[in-house]
């Protein structure tokens, strides 16, 4: 009852509300208090990700699994994080409230938590991701082959679309005017035809697909019929 | 020692040497600031806040290097270098930077929500003398909005799965957290990707201009926009089996999806370079002091 | 030759490496900027911003993070500068912990370029609420219950330019700068397709750009996807408003866009001669 029942019943009422606040205009108070809520608790997210976080690191080392070391750095930048940011070290007064400590902004400029947020946090963030940039360089000569109709049709659109978005790629064909029958080779035409149209159409029947997917997804959990987020027994 | 070792040792001590060159002689990294007094009038109590000014601004009144940003700026060279070691293979350097960035961006996000929603929501309205006389001086709520102790108590039957026993606690209010995403997923998806979708295809497949001409181009893009979304609809729908007229449309459909798919290549190759050129923007400029200045 | 193809097939993938790596830094050292032609989707978003009254309220939602920043700060520039130039109203406002951080780097820009610019008056920042899409939701129908106070923990109540704002259907443009989920594509779920009177324009990364081209124009004016657009952008702008090009880094995306030209021909030819390569090679390991 209370491990299963109760929260089958909860998820039933909040999903009928969020749902009848679209069609009925006095419910949609109780939608804004729920999403309130909702809004409020997401915020207790981060903290069971970081519980998580040290509890893993800390079995990690405790039991010197191999990697330990790593584990100890991982923790350490997150408690030095942690500590500057919620102590607000650095952090001068808000400039109408000198009086009060405590009143200034947790990411002043100049404060430890913004130290580490611009000269750690921002290096290693965006490198992570640009690293990408040269696998993408090594994976277009070894994967990005024409072996069959629809790979060459991926190709030739991808390369079209890349040529289209430069600066000169588009002069190629600027000598066409804009009026006669062979515009629709101009390059700028090229483009916005793949993008608006062909990326258009297909990507809104994916959407349409996803969408139904959604519905149905939330309909069954809102009806208990998927109760997998409730986990075993 | 192996011959790639020498290599090695002789790349990185051309490398400090140029560094040190380029710190010295062009103050690679260097960051100047200007300080800022504020005087409190009633109690007569001032502080000094420092920003950053442009390089060219370093002889002005006031101005000086600051070595913390300093730090700052050869510490994340360091760190991007050291994310960027791992094209030549996983490393020490690669993974300790690793570990620090997940252990600083858990504390990040924490740090952020303890400021914005728990002390600036819970405590702020449940607490709101404490508030006003700690972090909050501005505000002047003085009655506890009692309300919010239902998501503050959700909020803590939430962290219970942290503990060793009583887990299943935590299941009311992740029932509440998953039926709220699904409640507001199912109208929104439904209302913006499925009906509006729907009403955006259905398009006048002979089209006539102002002036009561053909408009072909109009025309063309209308008709393969309608077609064209019904035929990708088709490989998608798999109640019936793709054979015959079906499988002929869906292959049609596959054919539309490999261009769509194409595009979606072409601005995700766009996007990965423009990341790298950020970085680089930072390591060249930023950090060696190179090049034309933006 | 078959030697030659051999060798190429068996390419050793550092090469590449540091062949992007000269391809990406050699033209961003040179600081040569590239002429733009402006395409439509560009021109939309541009008037739309452009073509509201003086004065007119935004709201900014900067929904990204640092691993975006290199394509998606110029185009958060730009439209900053465009709206302090026309005179806005600007409210921010983050649904990403870390676009707090991002906030703050464009109130940094508004106080040194535009010194007039007073705050509470001019402009705000909401700062970060969380619960993804949820908040976008609430305040579609009661900002002040969840945003109690600004950043600075300053009572909305006290705020002047915050005096008469209930909810963001009250704001006639939302102009989102989004790196992923919850973003744009939130934005215009729960804000723009429920409620006819709110426009949108965005920006956005080239990876989801695709997914967002269905919503344009009916559910969204329009949207920079990625440096070319915001190149173009900023090209617009500064033929408008020359004044804006004398301040430094007003033309990052252009500075940017001459290293993405590079990078792209690049890519072109790697694509073409891995096919070469292959079409080379395959033959021979068929007959062997």
């Amino acid at each position: 009852m209370l491990k299963r029942t109760i929260p089958l019943i909860i998820a039933s009422i909040v999903g009928i509300v969020l749902i009848l606040a679209k069609f009925s205009h006095p419910i949609q108070s109780w939608e804004t208090e729920v999403v309130m809520w909702f809004d409020i608790l997401a915020v207790f997210a981060f903290v069971l990700g970081a519980g998580n976080l040290n509890l893993n690191n800390l079995k990690k080392i405790s039991e010197r699994k191999a990697g330990w070391g790593y584990a100890a750095i991982t923790l350490l930048a997150f408690w030095i994080t942690l500590i500057c940011g919620i102590g607000k070290l650095g952090v001068p007064p808000n400039e109408k409230y000198l009086a009060y400590a405590w009143s200034g902004s947790y990411e002043a400029e100049g404060s430890a938590f913004w130290w580490i947020f611009n000269y750690v946090y921002v290096p290693l963030a965006a490198t992570m991701f640009a690293t990408l940039a040269f696998y993408i360089s090594s994976a277009a000569f070894r994967a990005f082959r024409a072996n069959n109709v629809e790979a060459s049709l991926l190709l030739l659109t991808a390369l079209l679309v890349l040529v289209a978005q430069t600066s000169s790629g588009p002069m190629l064909t600027d000598q066409i005017p804009e009026e006669s029958a062979w515009a629709i080779f101009k390059i700028d035409t090229i483009r916005g035809t793949l993008v608006n149209l062909f990326n258009t159409l297909g990507t809104r029947a994916i959407m349409i697909g996803i969408a139904l997917g959604v519905v149905s997804t939330s309909l069954k959990v809102l009806m208990g019929v998927d109760q997998s987020y409730l986990g075993g027994d | 020692m192996k011959q790639s070792n020498v290599v090695w040792i002789v790349v990185m001590l051309l490398a400090g040497a140029y560094l040190s060159w380029r710190a010295v002689s062009y103050q690679a990294g260097a960051v100047y600031v200007a300080p800022k007094i504020v005087v409190d009038a009633d109690s007569g109590k001032s502080f000094t806040t420092w920003s950053k000014v442009p390089k060219v601004e370093s002889n002005n009144l006031g101005v000086e290097i600051s070595w913390p940003r300093t730090l700052g700026i050869w510490l994340s060279a360091l760190f991007t270098l050291a994310i960027f070691s791992f094209l030549f293979g996983d490393n020490v350097f690669y993974k300790v930077a690793e570990s620090i960035f997940v252990g600083s961006s858990a504390a990040y996000a924490m740090v952020v929500g303890f400021w914005s929603a728990f002390m600036g929501i819970f405590v702020a309205q449940l607490a709101p003398q404490f508030a006003q006389k700690t972090f909050m001086p501005g505000d002047d709520r003085t009655e506890p909005e009692w309300l919010m102790l239902i998501p503050l108590a959700m909020g803590i039957m939430f962290l219970w799965r942290l503990m060793p026993t009583g887990g299943w606690i935590s299941r009311w209010p992740l029932a509440f957290f998953i039926a709220v995403f699904a409640g507001l997923r199912l109208v929104s998806h439904f209302e913006a990707d499925f009906v509006v979708q729907i009403k955006s295809t259905i398009l006048p497949l002979i089209v006539f201009a102002e002036d009561g001409s053909f408009d072909l181009r109009t025309s063309l893009w209308n008709s393969i926009m309608v077609l064209g979304t019904l035929c990708c609809l088709t490989y998608f729908f798999f109640s019936v089996e793709h054979t015959g007229v079906v499988g002929k449309i869906s292959r049609v459909g596959i054919y539309l999806l490999m261009i769509t798919f194409g595009v979606g290549f072409a601005l995700t190759v766009m996007s990965r370079y423009s990341l790298l050129i950020g970085r680089m923007n930072f390591l060249l400029k930023d950090w060696l002091n190179l090049g034309a200045s933006l | 030759m078959d030697k030659f193809w051999n060798s190429l097939a068996d390419l050793d993938r550092r090469w590449l490496f540091a062949l992007t790596f000269l391809a990406i830094s050699i033209p961003l050292l040179t600081g040569i900027v590239l002429p733009q032609k402006v395409t439509p989707m560009v021109e939309n978003v541009f008037n739309a911003i452009d073509e509201l009254p003086s004065g007119t309220k935004i709201l900014m939602p900067l929904d990204y993070d640092p691993s975006a920043e290199g394509e998606l700060q110029p185009m958060a520039d730009a439209f900053l500068r465009h709206a302090a130039q026309k005179n806005h109203k600007i409210y921010f406002m983050t649904i990403w912990p870390t676009g707090v951080a991002m906030i703050q780097r464009q109130v940094a820009t508004l106080k040194k370029e535009y010194p007039e610019y007073v705050y509470g008056e001019d402009y705000v920042n909401l700062g970060y609420r969380p619960g993804y899409e949820g908040v976008i939701k609430l305040i579609t129908s009661d900002l002040p219950k969840l945003y109690g106070a600004d950043q600075q923990g300053t009572p909305v109540a006290k705020i002047p330019m915050m005096a008469d704002i209930d909810n963001i259907k009250q704001f006639p443009l939302i102009v989102n700068v989004s790196a992923g989920d919850p973003g744009l594509k939130q934005w215009v779920q729960y804000a723009a397709t429920p409620f006819d009177s709110i426009e949108i324009v965005g920006g956005t990364t080239g990876v989801q750009a695709s997914t967002l081209y269905p919503y344009i124009p009916n559910q969204m004016i329009g949207m920079i996807a990625g440096i070319k657009p915001a190149a173009e952008y900023e090209k617009l702008m500064f033929e408008k408003y020359p004044e804006i090009e004398k301040r430094p880094n007003s033309n990052m995306a252009n500075v940017f866009m001459t290293s993405q030209e590079v990078a792209h021909f690049m890519l072109i030819g790697i694509i073409i001669l891995g096919n070469l390569v292959m079409w080379q090679t395959s033959g021979r390991r068929d007959q062997s």
